[in-house]
């Protein structure tokens, strides 16, 4: 009899030891622990400093997690379903609040939703609960390269509109070989570079648009597209004043920040999250970037500012053990008023929406304060409505593909204005 | 006088060495049997329940009958790409196997260096199919750039595109299958053949083939589910794209990625749509299984029954 048993208790005792390990850290028990799925690849090493920082403060532990580019919603999901779920966790607009409000903790009241001085970044949902709250504003625009421009003969100030940044742009590519450089970087439309112009650069004729209708409160079933002329004037510009051919750009293998940080075009597109990325890891220097409004040739754009806005908002999991709750919670508190945590959140993140918040070195985020205090107007994040974003976005870059490799217009078009009525159809049936 | 099996020793009279099968075959199974409930058959069945739900996770699901059937139904894009994936499949099923089978004769044919060449063909199939169709991407528009376009432009440069990266890539395996058999085929069959006087054409036909049926059966096998499941390599290199843009009599436009498979249709609706596409995507999913069930029980069928006893 015992023969009978025994391979049965062994097999038993191999599934259990393979069982027992439940993920949680050891230790973590009483005093609660962070786990933060952060969405931004380039935020990363940003994070992983304010985590350890704060670990070695406190003893406790803080995990980031990150997402890759265009993953998060997957990683999320997979994620959420786990018994060690995020505790932190992003929620950066309305139509996420309806996937993940079930899943968010009321923040209202909390300490750190108490130092927030703007709700302007606060998502809520239906029954009034503040699901997210934003940790750090961001802008984007086109960075330049100050020194380059220089050397071409030309200052920041010589662009005041898309006129004359289409003669500067136009200039410098004709004197590309002689220069040594190109005016812009390489517009990749693969997947690691095709939001910058699917979702940042579609932010122009969606913003114009939705100042003209009065400004969206929100995702509105159709657009005109009456912009799309401006959309494509700097489009053109970004492509045809490249060294990059306009047939290869779906091709991967682009790196569009190497090149600018090599010197070897002026401008480049993007937003104030690559500030770390540019000084730190390509070792630019700051004094020569500036950020510039994308002009696009919109009437009266000699006013407009910086595109700000945020992504950023910080959701709290509902269902986590109260103990990593709480220790979340005092972990964005230290973040948004302690000495340190403030200035690393300055260094990596800009000035954030909060009482304590420290003084940036960001460059690019003071562009944005500064152009907001000479009394230009913001160009607000208003891709933030957008309807099945990813799906709308896909359908974009496969038309702007087509557009390069000397295809019509048409398709562009139709991807981006039919599109949004259908993706607002499939998101809303 | 001694009794049987207590005087040699414990070790001779353990049931390991009496009846080693009979009574250990448990210990054996179970890890095997325990993995497989664990991450094939609990999945499947919660798989299964998931499509009948409304979900964002699988901790929150909420019944919601058949809807979920009904759109995927109603979904062009997925009856697209069930059509291309079948287009793709008899293909890349005939391409592979008969280059693979000829690849296999040539290299049993006693030539020089015919271990080299085994090797060399068998090592694409230990890159994995992401890093695959990203190489690929750049080896076909590095080609497609001469002439202005690019492997992103066409429809049917993405489907030939992947029919020769599929091609590329298992070849090889399916070679060393084929070599197997070859090698099986028993001499005296073959000698019995020369000796009758059959030509070479006569004995590939009347011995070497039917005699190597067990292989072709594993390899139709392999290729066509293969076929159905591919999903790295198409994400990889055209991920959908070109996509064709229709506006549909009701005034919807209806958006078809016209390289799309099965797999990745399956996918992007999971993650690519509003929470609402989830249970969608997992009706889609479970027809999916049952589809490429359906299609290879068929194709075992109609092998097996060709398959002779030696």
């Amino acid at each position: 009899m015992t023969k009978r048993i025994l391979p049965l208790v062994l097999c038993v005792l191999l599934v259990l030891s393979g069982c027992t390990n439940t993920g949680k850290p050891a230790g973590g028990e009483e005093k609660g622990s962070v786990y933060w799925l952060n969405f931004k690849p380039e935020a990363d090493t940003a994070l992983q400093k304010i985590a350890k920082t704060y670990t070695e403060l406190t003893g406790v532990e803080v995990k980031v997690a990150t997402a890759a580019q265009g993953q998060y919603e997957s990683t999320l999901t997979a994620e959420m379903d786990k018994s060690s779920a995020p505790t932190l966790f992003v929620v950066g607009t309305q139509a996420a609040v309806d996937t993940w409000g079930d899943y968010c903790y009321d923040l209202k009241g909390t300490d750190v939703y108490n130092e927030l001085v703007t709700d302007d970044y606060t998502l809520y949902d239906e029954n009034g609960k503040a699901c997210s709250i934003g940790y750090a504003y961001e802008c984007f625009g086109i960075i330049v390269n100050e020194e380059l421009l220089d050397r071409a003969g030309y200052d920041v100030e010589d662009i005041r509109n898309f006129e004359s940044l289409k003669q500067v742009a136009e200039d410098i590519h004709a004197r590309a070989q002689e220069l040594g450089f190109d005016a812009f970087t390489s517009s990749g439309l693969d997947s690691s570079s095709a939001w910058r112009f699917t979702g940042h650069l579609a932010n122009i004729p969606l913003y114009y648009e939705s100042v003209a209708d009065g400004g969206w409160k929100e995702c509105p079933p159709e657009i005109k597209g009456t912009y799309l002329d401006n959309y494509k004037a700097v489009w053109d510009l970004y492509i045809n004043n490249s060294a990059a051919d306009p047939r290869t750009l779906a091709t991967p293998g682009y790196d569009a920040a190497s090149e600018f940080a090599n010197e070897k075009a002026v401008f480049y597109q993007n937003g104030s999250w690559e500030y770390t990325n540019l000084t730190e890891k390509l070792g630019m220097d700051a004094d020569d970037l500036t950020m510039i409004p994308i002009y696009s040739g919109v009437p009266g754009e000699e006013n407009s500012g910086l595109c700000n806005g945020t992504e950023n908002c910080w959701a709290v999991n509902a269902n986590a053990d109260p103990a990593d709750i709480k220790a979340t919670l005092d972990f964005m508190y230290w973040m948004v008023t302690s000495d340190a945590g403030t200035r690393l959140m300055a260094e990596e993140f800009g000035p954030i929406p909060y009482k304590n918040a420290a003084p940036t070195p960001n460059v690019f985020l003071n562009d944005a304060s500064e152009y907001f205090n000479e009394g230009r107007y913001n160009v607000t994040w208003t891709f933030s409505f957008t309807p099945n974003v990813e799906a709308w976005r896909a359908a974009l870059t496969s038309a702007l593909t087509q557009y390069c490799s000397g295809g019509s217009w048409d398709a562009v078009e139709t991807a981006f204005v039919s599109g949004w009525a259908t993706q607002y159809q499939a998101a809303n049936s | 006088m001694f009794r049987k099996g207590k005087t040699n020793g414990r070790a001779y009279g353990s049931g390991v060495l009496r009846h080693p099968k009979k009574r250990y075959w448990v210990v054996f199974l179970l890890p095997t049997a325990a993995a497989f409930a664990i991450g094939f058959v609990w999945p499947f069945l919660q798989g299964i329940y998931l499509s009948f739900c409304s979900f964002v996770t699988t901790a929150d699901a909420k019944w919601i009958g058949v809807g979920n059937y009904v759109s995927a139904f109603r979904d062009r894009g997925f009856v697209y790409s069930f059509w291309y994936t079948a287009l793709f499949a008899v293909v890349a099923l005939v391409l592979i196997n008969v280059l693979a089978f000829a690849v296999a004769y040539v290299l049993t044919q006693r030539i020089k260096g015919a271990n080299l060449f085994r090797t060399v063909f068998f090592m694409p199939n230990l890159i994995g199919g992401i890093v695959l169709g990203y190489i690929w991407s750049i080896l076909f528009d590095g080609v497609l750039r001469w002439y202005n376009t690019s492997i992103l432009l066409e429809t049917w440069y993405g489907f030939w595109g992947l029919v020769i990266l599929m091609c590329w890539q298992q070849i090889g395996y399916m070679m060393i299958i084929y070599i197997a058999g070859l090698q099986a085929v028993p001499e005296d069959m073959l000698e019995a053949a020369r000796i009758d006087g059959a030509s070479g054409w006569q004995t590939l036909r009347r011995v070497t083939i039917p005699n190597l049926m067990p292989s072709i059966t594993i390899c139709t096998f392999l290729t066509l589910t293969n076929s159905f499941k591919l999903f790295d390599q198409n994400l990889a290199l055209t991920g959908g794209a070109p996509f064709q843009f229709k506006t549909l009599p009701d005034g919807t436009l209806s958006t078809i990625k016209t390289t799309e498979m099965l797999a990745l249709n399956i996918y992007n609706t999971f993650y690519g749509q509003n929470s609402a596409a989830r249970g969608t995507a997992q009706a889609k999913a479970v027809l999916f299984f049952l589809l490429v069930g359906a299609i290879s029980i068929a194709q075992l069928r109609a092998t097996r029954n060709k398959e002779v006893q030696q």
